[in-house]
């Protein structure tokens, strides 16, 4: 039993010895498992599902502290989709979505090709390319900070030069500042695909390999219809986790832009924070998150089901 | 392209000659570059007289600790103190909840297991950003407790103590174990607790490291969360004090690589000590979902 998956109803694994008879006896048996799970279940009760409930729940009310919350039915999902600052911030977070997932991807798969072997060398370059991943996003974001500094003479600006290209804005103009924030998401995101991926590629049968180069397949045809195929299920996960992370982009925008310049980067988390906890628009900020939940559970069974349907054929 | 054997998809990193040794070369330290020289930078400018973001690189010159002595004034190292305080209680209670979840999923069979097991699998799309309202208001007056736990660490430590991952890795290892050596301790009279403890424990060692390495970075990478509870500075941690450092014009962009670089420390030394636990966590089935 290698993957994880709630094991069958009515399956049992051990031939309990009876214990000697009294139902007391038996109705403990019955406890433990609860017993053992309930510091999980508190706690996942308390701090994800209540809140999960208050946020349907506040969604569909004015919030008014101390002066008592009006009933609102639909009025702050209609202001969610409606209002322009909320169609903004909903293009970029799915923009900022998918051009780090893609971006991630790509470049993850690219390095995974480069670096799978067994060479002690390609170990050091893969602990090396892996460390963006394993940093906390708050040093990250000040770090790009840094690079990015807008002076002519800041640290990418500076490399731009090298090859001829004008000194940039990155975060500081709202031409650029989205696909700086996209960058930094890329840089952190493509080495973690990278591994799940070099994972994959061990598991891709060697013979199909042999076989390709003596039908005289060229190494581009090998990788297009033996080992892509075969890493179908690794872009499934990888997929699933992008759908999962996307929607939530938070801290890296934060830390980077806050949203600025101009609301050119404003996603719809950060939206939510300033109006839930700066402006104290609760009612329409909790409308934010459950249409921020709903696409976060519609992509991810999206992905498993498109998973299952292929595994099916 | 014509791959020497036939161990690889793409054959790069077998191909022989001078010309493929030098572009192999140059592709690596690339890589190398573009992903690690960020933060290897970070180290050598948090020990340089660095002035402004121009001053950021590779190449160390006049080596000083002027920047941690100011971040130290900066009460950096209580920052310091809180994130050790917040990730060594929350991965404390964070392994204990796991394992103990885990026990009941991996060696019981009872009514409505399945239904536990989607609810768990179902907090891993409740992430504390998408919560973040509702988050700090429950946290403002736990349910049924009625205790407030905003400005204070447990806050932050209470609801990271139950991870879906961690239980979903923990219990995936927990099936593996031989069922054998656990009837043989019932039949010796041993108890659940009995047989927790001193059985399935014990062998389940190589995964506490998987499971410790990844709430560790987990809870150090936490912004949400102590962003949302913590009232004023004595209670942030590290990483929610970089923005406050970087705010500061007075302060100086020196102090800020300090305390960057602190932050980072932890997280990196933990990676290369667990470095096979972590790969391992990664290609185990509860990232395959």
């Amino acid at each position: 039993m290698a993957a994880i998956a709630p094991p069958r109803a009515g399956v049992r694994r051990t031939p309990a010895p009876a214990p000697p008879g009294t139902r007391r006896v038996r109705m403990r048996a019955g406890l433990v498992p609860w017993v053992f799970l309930a510091p999980a279940l508190i706690l996942f009760t308390l701090f994800k599902f209540v809140p999960m409930a208050r946020a349907i729940e506040m969604s569909l009310y004015e919030v008014r502290p101390y002066l008592g919350d009006r009933w609102v039915g639909a009025d702050n999902y209609r202001q969610v989709v409606t209002d322009d600052t909320f169609l903004a911030a909903i293009w970029h977070t799915v923009l900022l979505a998918v051009g780090q997932t893609g971006g991630s991807i790509v470049i993850g798969l690219i390095l995974a090709l480069l670096v799978e072997g067994q060479a002690k060398s390609l170990w050091f370059v893969r602990t090396a390319v892996f460390l963006p991943t394993v940093a906390a996003m708050a040093v990250v974001a000040e770090v790009w900070r840094i690079l990015y500094y807008p002076a002519a003479d800041g640290t990418i600006n500076s490399i731009l030069g090298w090859v001829g290209l004008g000194p940039s804005q990155f975060l500081n103009s709202q031409d650029t500042s989205l696909w700086s924030v996209m960058a930094v998401g890329i840089w952190r995101g493509a080495p973690y695909d990278m591994m799940i991926f070099i994972a994959g590629l061990a598991g891709v049968d060697r013979t199909l390999y042999e076989a390709a180069s003596v039908d005289g397949a060229s190494g581009w045809r090998r990788l297009w219809h033996v080992t892509f195929p075969a890493l179908r299920p690794v872009f499934a996960i990888l997929l699933t986790l992008a759908a999962i992370r996307g929607m939530r982009v938070f801290t890296e925008v934060f830390l980077l832009t806050n949203g600025g310049p101009n609301g050119s980067t404003e996603v719809l988390m950060t939206l939510i924070y300033k109006l839930g906890l700066e402006r104290n628009e609760l009612g329409v900020a909790a409308a934010g998150s459950v249409v921020l939940l709903l696409a976060t559970v519609v992509l991810t069974l999206a992905v498993q089901y498109g998973r299952a349907r292929r595994a099916d054929r | 392209m014509k791959a020497s054997r036939h161990d690889t998809a793409l054959g790069f990193a077998d191909l022989s000659g001078v010309p493929a040794r030098i572009v192999r070369f140059v592709v690596y330290t690339a890589m190398v570059l573009v992903f690690a020289g960020p933060l290897l930078a970070l180290l050598v400018s948090a020990f340089g007289a660095v002035q402004d973001p121009t001053g950021f690189t590779l190449i160390p010159r006049r080596l000083t600790l002027d920047n941690f002595r100011a971040a130290i004034e900066q009460d950096v190292l209580k920052y310091l103190l809180n994130s050790f305080i917040v990730v060594g209680g929350g991965l404390l209670l964070q392994i204990l909840v796991s394992i103990s979840a885990a026990y009941a999923l991996a060696r019981k069979r009872f009514p409505g297991m399945r239904l536990v097991f989607l609810l768990i699998l179902s907090t891993m799309m409740l992430p504390e950003e998408i919560l973040a309202i509702p988050l700090s208001l429950v946290l403002a007056d736990v349910p049924v407790v009625h205790v407030n736990l905003i400005g204070s660490l447990f806050g932050m430590i209470v609801p990271v103590g139950a991870w879906a991952f961690s239980i979903l890795v923990m219990t995936e290892f927990m099936r593996e174990i031989p069922i054998e050596l656990e009837e043989a301790a019932r039949i010796d009279g041993a108890g659940d607790l009995r047989i927790f403890w001193s059985v399935v424990l014990p062998l389940c060692r190589p995964a506490l490291g998987v499971i410790g390495i990844f709430g560790f970075n987990m809870i150090w990478d936490q912004y949400m969360l102590p962003l949302l509870v913590a009232r004023d500075s004595a209670q942030f941690t590290l990483p929610l004090a970089l923005r406050s450092l970087r705010a500061d014009e007075q302060v100086g962009v020196g102090v800020v690589l300090a305390a960057a670089l602190l932050a980072l420390l932890p997280s990196v030394v933990a990676f290369l000590g667990f470095q096979r636990q972590f790969m391992r966590g990664l290609t185990s089935g509860a990232v395959k979902g």
